[in-house]
């Protein structure tokens, strides 16, 4: 460790401002953040003292997100020799989906960080910490099968119209994550949709079994109203998807730790589960077709409910800022998410564009929670005159 | 020509730049531009109707009671628009189809009735005439930036010829995909936004502090 130390200090002169490669300070700077803790103090302002800063807190969610990452790599293979017609093996399976979504991982890292790193050596700041986790975020809310190249350009769409346009990580209006699957899903919609693309190998006709469809769960129930697998192994992940998005025991594990760390707000977190259940029960009461009448439990096992709930509706930036925002927008979420999947035949899943929709409003709902709480002090004013 | 003449003229091309300095016209710049072939039709229709929008009411500036010059504007400009759209339909028609309502529109588009207001009720006809060509050329500049990314990203072809070979796309054994977002009026924004990025970066003093 003092060995990295002394290397970092006696390199540190080159990098300062006048020294040989000043030009690449914020750089610098970003790695010796990254390996230590800063030692600087804030200097002015009311602030707390604590030894959490941005890097160890994004880190946080990092680690929430490994369960779910490495059941995603493990189901990658699954289905992929379930589809082949073999025997999953475990071992053989976890492998296979690791060399899978190993590549995914390393171009959202390389091209997103890459930009970040740019972006920071232009504008003369230090690089942010946000691109940690939305790098991870991106691989695992695609489809396997999706080209490389697809998945890099998506990246730097999101990088630089989803966050630098607006001024960098806290800044930006839409999360990250989610404007890199839009985009590619509006641009590349036969690599983003149907039956093909969940599964490794499908789209180009790996020798798959008789009657093998590799339709999710979501799009059976918009065709004929069932779940095509059973509710059980939906809630444990063994169903096609997105690379992280099929486990919700694997997310809940992630949940825990957001919520013991405290770094996710449970207000989002329930009221979007809440928001969801609601809307199916509404629909179980008054909708007509197979799909409206399915267990309204089914909707939260299935697609990216669980995944967006617990990772991309908390995101701190983009959410709501107020305790009751918080839950009016999380419910909304989830009203909107089950209202598209049973509504809309065109969207089987709805949550990417529920989230996206109450981003853009989460602002508009914290302005009208602060202006009802100036409005109720100002009466209590009145009223003890 | 002057000096002065040329600065008419030219202005709008870049500094006075009508959809990505004075931000007027952007409705049509995102309806039209999915094809490169109507985005040029359009730029020359609408340079055509601002040229001699900004003539006419210039010769009529000292005749027109200033209470009801914007229905006199309409009138002008209505008249134009019916012009061009009958020229469009008889000798090219399958185009005016694909611009559908967007000839009929030219009369709603800010540039022509903001030139005419500003410029050509306070000049001489020439002036105002040069103007409006120059107005027209900067907007159909920008159409065609625009719709040159849109057609060649999202369709793989421009002016209808194939530049992107078959051969590459996915389901031909490739690995090319066009970007369906191009399609899409909001892509078409963001085209403009960058354009507008890329303006304001290299012309300092039109950025806002």
């Amino acid at each position: 460790m003092s060995a990295i130390r002394n290397l970092v200090d006696k390199i540190k002169p080159t990098f300062a401002k006048g020294g040989k490669l000043g030009f690449l300070e914020s750089t610098f700077d970003a790695f010796e953040t990254f390996l230590f803790v800063p030692n600087t103090t804030t200097q002015r302002g009311a602030h707390i003292r604590d030894c959490n800063d941005m890097k160890r807190t994004m880190i946080m969610v990092v680690v929430a997100l490994v369960p779910a990452l490495l059941f995603g790599m493990y189901n990658v293979g699954y289905q992929h020799y379930l589809s082949v017609g073999a025997v999953p093996e475990f071992w053989a399976s976890f492998w296979f989906g690791f060399l899978k979504v190993l590549p995914m991982i390393v171009v959202s890292y390389v091209v997103g960080l890459g930009i970040e790193f740019a972006f920071a050596q232009m504008r003369g700041h230090e690089v942010n910490e946000g691109f940690l986790v939305t790098g991870l975020l991106i691989p695992m809310i695609m489809p396997v099968d999706i080209p490389l190249w697809m998945l890099g350009l998506s990246t730097a769409f999101a990088v630089v119209f989803g966050k630098e346009v607006f001024g960098g990580t806290g800044m930006n209006v839409f999360n990250p994550a989610l404007v890199a699957r839009v985009f590619a899903f509006f641009a590349y919609t036969p690599a983003m949709s149907g039956a093909k693309v969940w599964i490794a190998g499908l789209g180009a006709g790996e020798g798959v079994v008789d009657g093998f469809s590799g339709a999710t769960p979501l799009e059976n129930l918009v065709t004929n109203g069932t779940l095509g697998y059973s509710p059980l192994d939906a809630f444990l992940g063994f169903i096609p998807g997105s690379v992280g998005e099929t486990s919700t025991v694997a997310i809940l594990l992630g949940a825990a730790v957001l919520l013991f760390t405290g770094i996710a707000s449970w207000r989002t977190m329930c009221s979007v589960f809440a928001g969801g259940l609601a809307m199916a029960l509404v629909f179980n009461l008054c909708g007509s077709s197979d799909y409206a009448q399915i267990p309204a439990w089914w909707h939260l096992i299935v697609g990216g409910f669980a995944f967006g709930a617990v990772f991309m509706a908390t995101d701190p930036v983009t959410s709501a800022q107020t305790a009751a925002g918080q839950y009016i927008v999380g419910f909304l979420i989830g009203v909107l998410a089950v209202l598209t999947r049973v509504v809309n035949p065109a969207y089987p899943e709805g949550m990417m564009l529920a989230i996206l929709f109450m981003n853009a409003l989460a602002p508009l709902v914290d302005y009208y929670v602060v202006e009802a709480s100036v409005k109720r002090r100002n009466k209590r004013i009145k009223t003890a005159k | 020509m002057s000096n002065k003449s040329v600065k008419y003229l030219t202005g709008p091309f870049s500094a006075n730049n009508p959809v990505i300095v004075q931000i007027l016209g952007i409705c049509s710049a995102l309806a039209v531009t999915v094809q490169l072939k109507p985005a040029i039709v359009m730029a020359l229709s609408v340079t055509v109707v601002t040229a001699f929008a900004n003539l006419v009411m210039s010769l009529l500036r000292n005749g027109v009671p200033s209470r009801i010059r914007i229905i006199i504007q309409l009138v002008v400009i209505a008249a134009l628009v019916i012009l061009v759209d009958q020229v469009l339909k008889a000798y090219v028609f399958e185009i005016s189809k694909q611009l559908s309502v967007y000839v009929g529109l030219i009369i709603t588009n800010c540039i022509v009735m903001g030139r005419v207001e500003a410029f050509a009720l306070a000049n001489k006809p020439w002036p105002a005439f040069l103007d409006g060509i120059g107005n027209g050329l900067g907007y159909g500049l920008i159409l065609v930036i625009v719709a040159f990314f849109r057609e060649l990203l999202g369709s793989g072809t421009l002016l209808g010829f194939r530049i992107i070979s078959e051969s590459w796309y996915i389901g031909e054994g490739g690995w090319y995909s066009n970007c369906g977002l191009m399609l899409f009026p909001p892509m078409a924004l963001i085209i403009v936004g960058c354009i507008i990025w890329v303006h304001r970066s290299q012309n300092k003093d039109l950025q806002e502090k």
